[in-house]
């Protein structure tokens, strides 16, 4: 099998179950699909870092709970009628979700940029670890942040609008969600072979070789890991939106290593990979979560395996690594 | 002088107690090829790199077509046209032959902040790197994996990746390692040729190739640059052959 047969198999796969559970009306998987979909694009989004990029970001749940915030934060000015800011300009809170999207991308981009700026000096073990630190300082500043609830995290009683569509019913907001996902699959598809993915991928293959051609890889990684950030903190906007509900959770450094994880379990710098380790997690929490509390013990046995014997993931065990022609 | 392409004016360097460069200065002139030998250990590889730019020298100067390049790294080098392979092959491993000369190709070209079209369809940098992987005799091998090219056949790769870059001046560092008898006569008589088009200094360990090639040959012994001159220069030198030319291979 080609890899191009199995991702559309999986994506064949995601659109059929949703489909069977619209028709018997089964909101529950619903939602379990919308969950694959925006974990899955979280992922797509790191997986443009860590797979193309070669850079094992630990802290991308700073930019999901940043466009979770977006989202969080917009809306509950929205439901109280009160202004987000008045001074220096009037800031209203909205309920549109492409203006919350559009808020959730830029200020996770804006986030990457400047983590990435001082991060992507360092290499390796200390990148890891300065990442895990960024991310942990906006989980204890959101945890501390009295204003949008701190601890608590905070509600929004209704779902936001999107123009034409009833964004309420389970339905609709999947087809949303797997939209943004298909498109977000298909850019980053694209960019894996543009111009900047060849140097972006060749700089996490050989730095010499890319400087010596001159171009820069700080640069490189610097774009990569704000395309990434940005990615991430859009999926962060619609999971805020799937709960109604945001809190600093979404900031910790666990959100932080599931997101590695569906890269990892998937298949890192598989275009899938991420969305079928979506799936898995998901599938595995629903099946095993029931049967025992301790049901991450088997995904930890999970990803042990795939680390150790099967290090192209879910996505690599089917197909062989394919040569990019074009 | 308007014809020298690379000079080096008194380059030190040391690590600790080892002086690794002291006092270097050559230069390399158009139209030339300027072999640098030298025992193993005497240097070679630390004056490339502060020629490169990866290493910087502890007092001495680099200049580049007139412009003092000392502070400037080695991407800002790589774009004023210093065309660099290296000893130890680096290429991207996982691509092909051909993306190598591409990433090469894009390299010269800059702008590689495009995201959406695919850049194994752009002709323009296709054909700089098919001409470049013809020019080295790879063409056959276009669609190999870089990692499982030969040692000397990745040489070859290295040597068309510099040339796509259309530099104005070569740094090469033994580019016939690890080549047999015939690879290396053909990369020796395209040597030849390119010096015409841009000039070439080169480390080799090779000496048939050194002496058939170059028209200066400088040697380096314990960090120290002992002699500069023509083949001939070099073979009379008392102090060469004593120093290293009798310790290895008297030619």
């Amino acid at each position: 099998m080609r890899e191009i047969q199995l991702n559309a198999a999986i994506a064949a796969l995601l659109v059929s179950v949703a489909f069977w559970a619209w028709i018997v009306d089964e909101p529950f998987f619903l939602t379990l699909c919308t969950r694959v979909a925006i974990l899955g694009l979280a992922g797509v989004g790191l997986n443009i870092a860590l797979g193309l990029g070669g850079l094992v970001s630990f802290g991308h749940a700073a930019f999901f709970g940043i466009g979770g915030y977006a989202m969080g934060i917009l809306a509950s000015h929205a439901q109280s009628y009160s202004p987000v800011m008045e001074w220096p300009i009037l800031i209203e809170g909205t309920k549109s979700m492409p203006i919350i999207w559009l808020v959730a991308i830029c200020s996770s981009a804006l986030a990457a940029l400047l983590i990435g700026l001082l991060s992507l000096r360092t290499s390796g073990v200390y990148f890891i670890m300065i990442t895990l630190a960024f991310g942990q300082m906006l989980y204890y500043f959101a945890v501390s942040w009295p204003a949008y609830g701190g601890e608590d995290g905070l509600s929004i009683y209704v779902r936001n609008s999107f123009p034409g569509v009833n964004t309420l019913a389970p339905a609709p907001f999947l087809v949303i969600c797997y939209t943004l996902l298909g498109l977000c699959l298909f850019l980053s598809s694209r960019l894996a072979r543009s111009s900047f993915g060849l140097a972006l991928n060749g700089a996490r293959q050989s730095v010499d070789r890319v400087e010596t051609v001159g171009l820069r890889p700080y640069t490189l990684r610097l774009t990569a890991f704000v395309i990434s950030g940005a990615i991430t903190g859009l999926a962060g906007a619609l999971y805020a939106d799937l709960n109604r509900f945001v809190s600093p959770t979404m900031l910790s450094w666990h959100t932080s290593g599931e997101i590695m994880v569906f890269v990892i379990l998937g298949g890192v710098a598989r275009l899938y990979g991420p969305v079928a380790g979506a799936a898995l997690f998901v599938l595995l929490e629903h099946l095993l979560g029931g049967v025992s509390d301790y049901w991450q013990l088997f995904l930890g046995f999970m990803l042990l395996a795939v680390v150790l014997f099967a290090r192209g993931g879910l996505i690599g065990m089917l197909v062989r690594r394919e040569v990019s022609h074009d | 002088m308007t014809d020298l392409i690379l000079e080096t004016r008194g380059i030190s360097k040391s690590f600790g107690a080892l002086k690794a460069s002291q006092n270097i200065s050559l230069n390399l002139r158009q139209g030339e090829i300027h072999a640098l030998i030298g025992p193993n250990g005497a240097g070679k590889s630390t004056l490339i790199k502060q020629i490169a730019g990866s290493l910087q020298p502890d007092s001495g100067q680099v200049f580049f077509q007139g412009q003092d390049v000392t502070g400037q790294t080695t991407v800002e080098r790589a774009r004023l046209g210093l065309g660099r392979t290296f000893q130890i092959s680096a290429l991207a491993m996982e691509y092909t032959v051909l993306q190598n000369a591409v990433l090469g190709a894009l390299g010269a070209r800059g702008k590689p902040f495009r995201f959406f079209s695919p850049v194994m369809r752009d002709t323009e940098l296709l054909a700089v790197a098919r001409d470049a992987l013809e020019q080295v005799g790879l063409q056959d091998h276009a669609k190999t994996i870089t990692a499982e090219l030969s040692h000397g056949q990745r040489r070859q790769l290295e040597v068309a990746v510099a040339l796509t870059l259309k530099p104005r001046a070569f740094l090469m560092d033994e580019p016939m390692a690890g080549l047999g008898g015939g690879g290396s006569k053909r990369l020796t008589g395209f040597l030849d040729g390119l010096r015409e088009q841009s000039p070439i200094l080169l480390v080799e360990h090779d000496m048939d190739a050194v002496f058939a090639l170059a028209d200066r040959i400088s040697v380096l012994v314990y960090g120290q640059l002992i002699a500069t001159g023509t083949a001939d220069d070099i073979r009379k030198n008392a102090e060469v052959r004593r120093a290293y030319l009798g310790e290895e291979d008297v030619a």
